[in-house]
């Protein structure tokens, strides 16, 4: 108990912070935090992610399917969701705002850099391992080569495609966290702006954001079950 | 055009790179539109050693202690078929929480520093490591197991000298990923007080300048690939019969 408490207690304030506007030392008396401030930044963040994920899927996924249909680029493919991992995102973010600016936009497009690797290996991946026999009966019906990778190869790799938008999903929003440094507020705000917020609200801005990246994946994990078809279900059990 | 001057430029650090520091502000790190500064690096280049050192024991501590921990229950989900289930959604969870939140949710219980960092970045690795190993432990083929089990083996001499083995390439490739994951996200480490490179990207409440960000970023990415092919290399000493085969 005499553990428990003081963090049950850091907890307790940091719950007071997300509901009830506090008191901070910095302001000049203007309060921070609350349920209207705590909102608006989890949906500029829930924004900025949706746009990186969405700009992200445009790009990779025709190049990641058109490859794997081919069976070409499997270097680039590979190498590339190798390569991505190892991007820093703290510098990616960083030099952003340092060298081409501040802003939604510049922001949006970094964080697409980082889910473009994921999305693309993975939509390869899953084309490649689409057994031939299912592509040469749909070739033999008279399918043309874009009815094949929407019809057949794309369902067929749905579970691979949606595991990579769901890493890229994952990397998205865990960095759009860090976009207050390049001059959008997200959640991150209460996090970096300690001097502002106090521990409450870095606390409380570390929940919300784990709420949010959970709420995200249990969303994406859904949609995996609506899109993927029910003989694939079947076979997977 | 630009490539060539580049290189000249990159040429020049060569010689006497290491220069005696000159006291106050260097010409370019006035200019706001300059991308790199070598005299700025030439002068500080210094000043990254401690960092890179931080950053690689935190990577080190992360991913040993995230191996052992995922071993361990692969091991135990390997022979208990019903917990695989809910340890791949344990460690699911983990790894969905963004590390820099999961930081301060660690907060209150481990403080600041280097121990929450290693905590927080050792859960990451948990479900990659933990789904790899089970992953190569179940493509292990029956007949192998079976003619194990005809030789004399028990089931404890069948898991450490026939599966383990045979899952090696996965149990290492879920090791790289986890890794050169692990030495990105690190760089996140400078907000809860660890060290590592983070702190040569954002210092103090305003971010660094330029130059310091490449470079702190570049050793970053350097250090992931050394890593790459360190773990790259174990494999393959620990899996001899794949090179006979192909060879």
């Amino acid at each position: 108990m005499s553990v428990l408490h003081p963090v049950l207690a850091s907890f307790d304030g940091a719950l007071e912070f997300i509901f009830e506007p506090q008191t901070s030392n910095v302001t000049g008396g203007k309060k921070v935090g609350g349920f209207d401030q705590a909102l608006e930044l989890m949906l500029k963040q829930l924004e900025v992610t949706i746009l990186a994920l969405a700009l992200a899927l445009i790009v990779a996924l025709p190049i990641g399917l058109y490859l794997g249909h081919r069976g070409k680029g499997e270097l680039l493919a590979i190498g590339l969701g190798n390569a991505g991992r190892a991007i820093p995102e703290l510098a990616l973010i960083a030099l952003v705002a340092a060298l081409i600016g501040v802003g939604l936009v510049n922001v949006t497009l970094a964080l697409a850099v980082l889910g473009i690797p994921p999305i693309l290996t993975n939509a390869f991946i899953g084309v490649r391992q689409v057994d031939p026999a299912s592509v040469d009966a749909a070739r033999g019906m008279g399918m043309s080569e874009f009815e094949i990778v929407r019809k057949v190869e794309l369902p067929l790799a749905i579970p691979t495609v949606m595991g990579g938008v769901r890493g890229a999903a994952i990397a998205i929003v865990a960095t759009a966290t860090i976009a207050p440094l390049a001059g959008v507020e997200t959640l991150g705000d209460f996090i970096i702006n300690a001097s502002i917020y106090g521990d409450d609200g870095r606390l409380a801005g570390a929940i919300l954001v784990a709420l949010l990246a959970l709420g995200l994946e249990g969303l994406l994990a859904l949609l995996q079950r609506r899109l993927t078809s029910d003989g694939l279900k079947l076979q997977t059990g | 055009m630009t490539a060539p001057a580049l290189l000249a430029t990159v040429g020049d650090v060569g010689e006497g790179f290491f220069k005696e520091r000159t006291s106050g502000s260097l010409p370019c790190q006035a200019k706001p539109d300059q991308v790199f500064c070598f005299d700025w690096a030439r002068e500080h280049i210094d000043r990254f050693g401690t960092p890179t050192l931080q950053h690689f024991e935190i990577v080190l501590f992360s991913v040993l202690l995230g191996f052992a921990v995922a071993f361990a229950l692969s091991l135990l989900a390997h022979r208990t078929t019903w917990l695989r289930p809910p340890l791949l959604a344990v460690t699911g969870i983990l790894y969905t929480i963004p590390s820099i939140a999961f930081f301060f949710l660690m907060l209150p219980v481990t403080g600041l520093g280097r121990d929450t960092a290693i905590i927080v970045l050792a859960a990451y690795t948990l479900q990659i490591i933990y789904r790899n190993t089970i992953l190569g432990l179940a493509n292990v083929p029956a007949s192998v197991k079976d003619a194990a089990r005809g030789m004399g083996l028990t089931e404890r001499q069948i898991l450490w000298r026939v599966e383990l083995p045979l899952a090696t390439p996965e149990i290492i490739a879920g090791l790289r990923i986890a890794t050169v994951s692990t030495v990105a996200i690190a760089t996140l480490a400078v907000f809860i007080s660890a060290g590592g490179l983070g702190t040569q990207i954002y210092g103090g409440g305003n971010l660094t300048f330029p130059t310091s960000i490449i470079i702190a970023g570049t050793i970053a990415i350097l250090m992931a690939l050394a890593f790459d092919v360190v773990l790259l290399g174990v494999q393959r000493l620990t899996t001899p019969w794949r090179r006979a085969r192909s060879a």
